[in-house]
Parts: structure tokens; C-alpha cells; sequence
């Protein structure tokens, strides 16, 4: 080979690697080619693993053992846990609750083969958030996906796992239903960026899956099936102490690139780790480290059904970004590892990890089962103040701004926000913010008034210590130069 | 850009500037989108540049400072801002313009002339380093023994160094580059797609190699490429620029400069996203530079340790420096010495990572190979 990986550029990487497959299959007998690279006996399906050479079942166990190996080494979950699976019926959340539902029932036949019963087996509760206040898909096939969604979840027994259906806009918690939509159309309506509406729906999103245990905060859901109001818990409501997203890889991989792009490197790395802790409920990341076509594929060669919607491609940023980095990934079928791997490399936060347990009504022997070898707790840094909209971790020069903000309006508690949701989100005009207070949900302005509260005591320490909030640079003036079209003095 | 230049002139329109209120506007900042007359913008775009060196301390009284000049629109426009401001707020310093003649035919031959009409418009005094000179071999006479392969790699690293050498001889106290904010996002999206996190940690710091001889420094760190490419329109530059405004004009795409030398797809894709990020959103730019500062990037990797060339005296990690180890290369018919895993003359293998990745990448950084700004 003329140039060697070490110093070679990533195009003549490509190069290289189209010369040497050739050569690989030149060196074996067509019979060999076949032949699954780990097992070596059954007949490779093309397309399997990454490098397309696995037979079926090895592809699987490949697939499942990294799954197993992220729950395991991150105590994602343990015997006395009650997960959330997060489903949208796409193929990532579908392996997830496969692989989670295999979890549950070897953790069941253990229990039922085991002595002293010491270690129960963990719950698993299903939620599918229904957005289609938002998307304007067609009411019957809105009913025909929550019905195969409840046969998908239904099949999944024993041991049973309850299903929660819930409405986006029910996190507004108002009287009816029809309410809820105005207000969600209203909210939706103010964010006259693109971009900016996507992101407020995903931390709507966020907000509904975390929705908190309080009376006057329970939605009111529809249930489709007997048109009966049922009052409908998730997440902590419902005593789950885990939320199971699939995130993948390939999606890691756009938010990486999406937050840098949209100026919020400091707060990435809180995103894209295996435990997302900052929440009530704790989020858990089990499928970082499968590709998107990984997933495809094992959806079509188990056939799992999926559930397609017509959403509409993503616009803005978003929607640039992940057309840029398929595009990258079909010019290197590595670059997604690449990217979460470098951004993966970025110090995580505190609240990166599982809490340790230390109450002593948990059982020891689940206590003993909170495995985590690879986790280093020092090298993380503590920070404990965060933006009131996104909940993202703020960065000092963020926080430095904050002081500017004096605290006369109700709204002002949202001046503690990011640049980034200040920009994308807020809108342009002062005299509107007001109005795009009024109409944010409730349990996010809980959240806001929380966040505000311990933003503004450790501001106060800041002060108190001396310690310089100044902007380590003038990146912050450029910024909000370029996003005021103020001229610079 | 044709279109921010001259749609608004020819529309006419009753739209004030909005900074002056009193000329029509001219043109729409690209940073901020704003409409603004052509007097308005020079004196934005001049202030803002006169702001970051005053807030980096870019500058001290009385130092000695060569312009990285290639000819291209970026250093041209570097040198003329600068000797401006130099002049306007009396810094006090004494420019120079420093080239590097990589011995490219139909390529740096040309822009050299550009750099020499530079020094006769703004009576700064010209150097210029050639490969020839300095390393016995233009990049023709490489490029003519190894082929296209790895000939991007000799050339950046001999350019570094030949740039420092340069800088030497004018015993100048720094280099001003004239890279720009989308060349510096673009490094940083670069870095995150390569997985460099040590390059990825140091890309956006606005002056490099302060442990090194010689200090460089980007006052254009925060500058706009639109930008620069609309401020050689004013009656001020008009004579220098000519040349370069006619090649924008006439050929609107950036690449049609591109070094002969080096094509590359890979940057290609980066610089294209950037241009799709700032056409949806202008302020896309300063935000991956401004995540490109705020990373949490733990400060406990260890740094190659830094020593002399035992054959030319230049800074260097191992017993010869990385130009050395190719001119030796080239010299007895081996080119292949130096590139990936060296053989031979730094038999030290723990240290072999340490030169691969502080040079091997070059190539791929933001600037095309042909530029001096690197």
C-alpha cells in the first residue's frame, strides 16, 4: 500500500480502502469470502456487523453484547429498577426494547431458578409520545400506529410491560385536550426560527418523557381504544427510575456536530455520555455505540416492525447536518465513531453517571450489582447551574451575562438562558417576551424558577469569592454583536 | 456575493443604513445581515479587527511584525487593514510582508506579483523565502520525484519552517496571518471529524506557538471570509486589488485558485457545509468557534517535548526535525523516508507518534496548500 494509515489523509484512507478489499477477496477462495469472520462456520449475511462479515446469529450477539456491555459497566440498570423504554416506533427504540425485553427475561428465569429470590427483576414500562398535534399526520393512521404499537408491546410478554400513550401537548396540563394543542400551536408559533421550533419540541419532548409526580401536573390523556380519560403517569409519576432512549450512534454523531454549530461546546459533552443524570428520572443511553444501518439491519433480519412516519425531513440546521454526515459516512464508513469518539473525549459532567446507592433499604445484593469499571469520578467538573429552556449545563462567560439581567418581571427568569436558545428560541423582539412566557408550560417554568434560584446563589458566590466572571474572551461580544446588529465601538 | 454587492446599489431603494441613518445602505453585512452603507462598512469592519487585537493584546509598541503575504485575498487584505490601523492608532509597529515561494509554476509565480505590487501600494518592505533557496528543491522538482501522493505533506512542512526562517531574517517579534473565521470553524469541524482532540483543543486560540521562536497570531479570527472578499471594493485598495477583484468576478468560485497540487474532497465538503450553515444562519460561524473555545477539553495530555534539530537548529520533538528527515529523503532518492511510520533516521519509535501527527495532517487543515497562511 503506497501511503500508510499514520500519516494518510482521510481521502487516501478511502482509497486505501477500496484497494484493499479487492485484494482480501483476491487472497481467499470465493468459499471463504462467505463464511462469517467470527464464528467461521455459518454463511455470512451481507451487510451484518460492521464490516458486513457476520453470520446472523454472531451479527446479533455482536449487536446485543454492546448493548449488554453499556448496561452493565455504566449501572444503567440493576435488579430493583424500573425502566422506561422510550419508544417511537422507530428502529433504534425497537431494538432497545428487544434487547431490554431479553434482558427482563433472563433476569425472569434466573429469578424463578434462584434460591433465596435475593435479586428482583427489573420493571419495564413502554411510553410512545404522540405528536401528532404537532406533525398533522392523518387521525386514522395515528390509531392504526398505536395499535401496532400495543400488539408490539403486547407480544413482548411475559413478564407484562405497561404501555403509556401520551399526547406532546399534555405537558401544558390544561383543562382539555383542545387547550392543550392551542397552546402548543401558540408556543410552536412564536419561534419564528426553523431550527429553533425543532429544538423546542425535542425539550418539550424531554419535559413529558421526565414529567414530575405532582396532582396538578398529571395529563389527562386520551385513550384511543375506550375514549375514556384515564390519568396517565410517566416517568417519575409512575415510579420509574430509569429513561431507556435509543440513541444511536449516527444520531450521537449529528448532535455532536448540530451543538457545535449552534455554539453550545460547553454543554455538548453532558449529551452524548451513556448516563444522563441531571434529570428527576436519570437517562440512560444503551445503544451509543450501534450504527444507525446496525439497527436497520437487525429490524429487517429479525423482522421487527417498524413504524414509519411521514414527519417531513428535518429543516435548518438540523436537517443540514445530518444530510452532511451521511454524506461523510458513505465517503468513510467510520466517521460517525469518529466524531462521538472525539467528542466523547470532552470532560463530562457530575451528573454523568448513575448516583451511587448508598441507602441502605436497597437490598446489598443489588447494591453489589451497581458494577462501574469504567467510570473515574474525579476527573469530572461539578457545575450546578443550568439554562431554564434547554437545561443544558451553562458555561461561566453564560452565567457572566446573567448578572446584566435584573429580576423585576416574571419573565426575566428566563435571561438566565444559553446564547444559543436566547438566540434560536426567544423572540426577536423584547416586548413579545412577555407573551412567549405566558405560554410556555407550566412544569418547565417550575424548572425555570429552580434553575434561576441556583444560578443566581452561585453567581452570588462567584462574586463573593472574587473569582473573575469576565468572558475569557471576546467571542461573547462578537456573538452578541453579530446577534443584536449592533455595530462594535 | 455578487448579489450583497451590487443588487442592493441597483435596486436603489429608500432604505437608509442602519448605522449612519443619513447614505443609502449599500450592502447587507454578511456577518449580521444588516444593510449598511459602503462607509459604514469599513469603518465596522476596521474597528471590529482594531477591537480584537486591542482586547488580545495582539500588539505591543515598537514590535516587529511580518504579514504571511501569498498573494490571496485574505494576506492582501491583512496587510492593507493593518498598516491602516497601524497608522490610525498608532500602534508603532514596523510591518513587513513575508512570502514563500514554493516554486509552484502557474500558481505562486502569479501571486507573488500580486505581493510584489503590495509592497510598492503600501510601502511595505517584501521578503521572499524560496524552497528553492532554502531546501535545494521547488515543490515542481518534488511533486516531478514523488508524484501527487503525500507531495502535500513537504510542502506544508517545509512551508512552516521556511515561514519561521523567514521570519528569522527580517528578526521580526511576530507572524500576522490572515486566517479567517470560516477557515478557523472549518479547522474546528476538521479536528471533531478527524478525532485530533489536541489539535482540536489549541485550533481556535487566536495567537500559537508562544513557546515557540516565533509567536503567530490570526487578527482576522473573528472576520468573515464575505467580508473580506467585499472590503477590497472601496476606492482605497482599488489598485492592489484590481487584479484580485477582477479573479473573483470573473470566476466566482473559491477553488479556481486551489493550489495545482492538492485536490481535495475531503475539505471540500467542510467548506461547502460552512457556506450551506452561514447561507441558513450567519452566525453559525462564530458559534463553532465559540464551541470550539468553550470545550472541556482536560488540559492533562502531555505535550511532546520540544528540542533542536541536531542537523539545522529548527525546533523539533526528535533528534532531526520532520524537514530534515524528507530533504534527507529526497536528497538519496528515498522520498517514502518520513512519510507514515519513518524508518531510518529517528529510530525513537515511542516518539514516532509525536511527528506523524504534528505534520501529517497538514494537508487537510483549513487553508489550501498553495496559501502562505497556514
Amino acid at each position: 500500500m503506497a501511503c500508510d494509515s499514520s500519516t494518510c489523509q482521510s481521502n487516501c484512507y478511502k482509497r486505501q480502502l477500496v484497494e484493499e478489499e479487492p485484494i482480501a477477496s483476491k487472497s481467499g477462495d470465493s468459499n471463504k469470502q462467505s463464511v462469517c469472520v467470527k464464528c467461521k462456520a455459518k454463511e455470512a449475511v451481507s451487510g451484518a456487523g460492521e464490516d458486513g462479515r457476520f453470520c446472523r446469529e454472531c451479527f446479533r450477539s455482536n449487536l446485543y453484547g454492546k448493548f449488554k456491555l453499556a448496561v452493565t459497566s455504566n449501572a444503567m440498570i440493576t435488579p430493583s429498577d424500573n425502566v422506561l423504554v422510550a419508544f417511537s416506533g422507530g428502529p433504534s427504540s425497537r431494538v432497545v426494547l428487544q434487547f431490554i425485553h431479553e434482558m427482563q427475561q433472563r433476569a425472569q428465569k434466573n429469578f424463578d431458578a434462584s434460591k433465596d429470590r435475593s435479586l428482583p427483576v427489573f420493571g419495564v414500562g413502554v411510553t410512545y409520545i404522540d405528536e401528532s398535534a404537532y406533525h398533522s399526520v392523518p387521525s386514522c393512521e395515528i390509531d392504526e400506529a398505536i395499535e401496532d404499537i400495543r400488539s408490539i408491546v403486547s407480544n413482548l410478554a411475559p413478564p407484562a410491560k405497561e404501555l403509556h400513550i401520551v399526547p406532546i401537548e399534555g405537558v401544558f396540563a390544561l383543562d382539555s385536550l383542545d387547550c392543550e394543542r392551542e397552546r402548543l400551536k401558540t408556543l410552536l408559533d412564536s419561534v419564528s426560527d426553523a431550527t429553533g421550533k425543532e429544538d423546542l419540541l425535542l425539550h418539550l419532548r424531554m419535559l413529558t418523557l421526565q414529567k414530575r409526580r405532582s396532582a396538578a401536573f398529571d395529563g389527562v390523556v386520551q385513550d384511543v381504544f375506550t375514549h375514556k380519560y384515564l390519568r396517565l403517569q410517566v416517568a417519575s409519576e409512575n415510579g420509574y427510575n430509569r429513561l431507556v432512549l435509543g440513541l444511536c450512534t449516527s444520531r450521537i454523531a449529528c448532535h455532536v456536530i448540530t451543538a457545535t454549530v449552534k455554539g453550545q461546546g460547553y454543554s455538548l459533552p453532558a449529551d452524548i455520555q451513556y448516563v444522563d443524570a441531571r434529570w428527576e428520572v436519570p437517562v440512560v443511553l444503551p445503544l451509543r455505540d450501534c450504527l444507525a444501518s446496525e439497527l436497520n439491519m437487525f429490524c429487517h433480519l429479525d423482522g421487527l416492525k417498524t413504524l414509519e412516519f411521514s414527519n417531513g425531513p428535518c429543516s435548518g440546521i438540523n436537517g443540514l447536518v445530518s444530510s452532511f454526515v451521511k454524506l461523510l459516512q458513505e465517503e468513510n464508513p467510520s466517521r460517525e465513531c469518529t466524531i462521538v469518539r472525539t467528542a466523547g473525549k470532552l470532560t463530562p459532567f457530575h451528573f454523568n453517571r448513575i448516583p451511587e446507592l448508598n441507602d441502605s433499604n436497597v437490598p446489598l445484593a443489588t447494591r453489589r450489582r451497581q458494577k462501574r469499571f469504567n467510570l473515574k469520578p474525579n476527573e469530572s467538573i461539578s457545575s450546578e447551574s443550568f439554562c431554564p429552556l434547554c437545561f443544558s449545563p451553562l458555561s461561566k462567560s453564560d452565567l457572566s451575562s446573567l448578572s446584566s439581567f435584573e429580576s423585576c418581571q416574571d419573565y426575566d427568569i428566563l435571561g438566565a438562558a444559553c446564547s444559543s436558545c436566547r438566540f434560536q428560541i426567544f423572540p426577536k423582539d423584547p416586548s413579545s417576551m412577555e407573551h412567549f412566557y405566558s405560554v410556555l408550560p407550566q412544569p418547565l417554568l417550575i424548572r425555570a424558577k429552580k434553575c434561576s434560584n441556583g444560578n443566581r446563589s452561585l453567581l452570588r458566590q462567584f462574586q463573593k469569592d472574587g473569582s473573575n466572571l469576565q468572558p475569557t474572551s471576546n467571542i461573547d461580544n462578537q456573538v452578541l454583536a453579530a446577534a443584536n446588529c449592533l455595530p462594535k465601538e | 456575493m455578487e448579489e450583497a454587492v451590487t443588487k442592493p446599489t441597483k435596486k436603489g431603494g429608500a432604505r437608509l443604513c442602519c448605522i449612519c441613518n443619513q447614505s443609502r445602505a449599500a450592502l447587507k453585512r454578511p456577518k449580521t445581515l444588516e444593510q449598511i452603507c459602503k462607509e459604514c462598512f469599513y469603518e465596522v469592519f476596521e474597528e471590529e479587527i482594531h477591537q480584537v487585537i486591542v482586547d488580545n493584546q495582539l500588539f505591543k509598541p515598537g514590535e516587529r511584525i511580518a504579514i504571511g503575504a501569498s498573494g490571496g485575498k485574505d494576506s492582501t487584505v491583512l496587510a492593507c487593514v493593518l498598516s491602516e490601523l497601524n497608522r490610525r492608532h498608532n500602534y508603532g509597529l514596523d510591518l513587513f510582508l513575508l512570502s514563500v515561494d514554493e516554486g509552484i509554476t502557474g500558481y505562486r509565480d502569479d501571486s507573488l506579483e500580486t505581493v510584489k505590487r503590495n509592497e510598492v501600494q503600501y510601502g511595505l518592505p517584501l521578503k521572499i523565502v524560496s524552497y528553492k533557496d532554502l531546501y535545494g528543491w521547488t515543490m515542481d522538482e518534488i511533486v516531478k520525484m514523488i508524484g501527487l501522493k503525500n507531495n502535500c505533506t513537504f510542502c506544508g512542512v517545509f512551508r512552516r519552517q521556511a515561514l519561521d526562517r523567514g521570519a528569522s531574517l527580517l528578526k521580526v517579534d511576530k507572524v500576522a496571518t490572515g486566517h479567517n473565521a470560516d477557515d478557523i470553524a472549518e479547522t474546528v469541524l476538521l479536528n471533531i471529524l478527524r478525532g485530533d482532540i489536541a489539535r482540536l483543543s489549541r485550533c481556535t486560540s487566536i495567537v500559537t506557538g508562544e513557546d515557540g521562536p516565533i509567536p503567530r497570531c490570526k487578527p482576522f479570527k473573528y472576520t468573515y471570509e464575505k467580508e473580506i472578499v467585499i472590503y477590497p471594493c472601496s476606492l482605497k485598495c482599488s489598485v492592489v486589488i484590481e487584479k484580485f477583484t477582477y479573479a473573483y468576478f470573473k470566476r466566482l468560485d473559491y477553488f479556481s485558485t486551489e493550489c495545482i497540487y492538492s485536490p481535495n474532497a475531503y475539505r471540500g465538503f467542510a467548506r461547502e457545509f460552512i457556506k450551506d450553515l452561514e447561507r441558513i444562519r450567519p452566525r453559525a460561524i462564530l458559534d463553532i468557534i465559540k464551541s470550539g473555545e468553550n470545550f472541556r477539553i482536560s488540559t492533562s495530555t502531555k505535550m511532546p517535548e520540544q528540542g533542536t534539530c541536531q542537523r539545522c537548529g529548527y525546533i523539533s520533538s526528535q533528534k532531526w526535525c520532520k524537514a530534515c528527515v524528507l530533504l534527507e529523503g529526497l536528497n538519496r532518492g528515498l522520498p517514502k523516508l518520513g512519510i507514515g511510520r519513518s524508518r531510518g533516521l529517528n529510530n525513537d519509535n515511542k516518539k514516532e507518534k509525536d511527528v506523524t501527527q504534528s505534520n501529517g495532517a497538514k494537508s487537510i487543515e483549513s487553508k489550501q496548500c498553495g496559501t502562505l497562511d497556514f
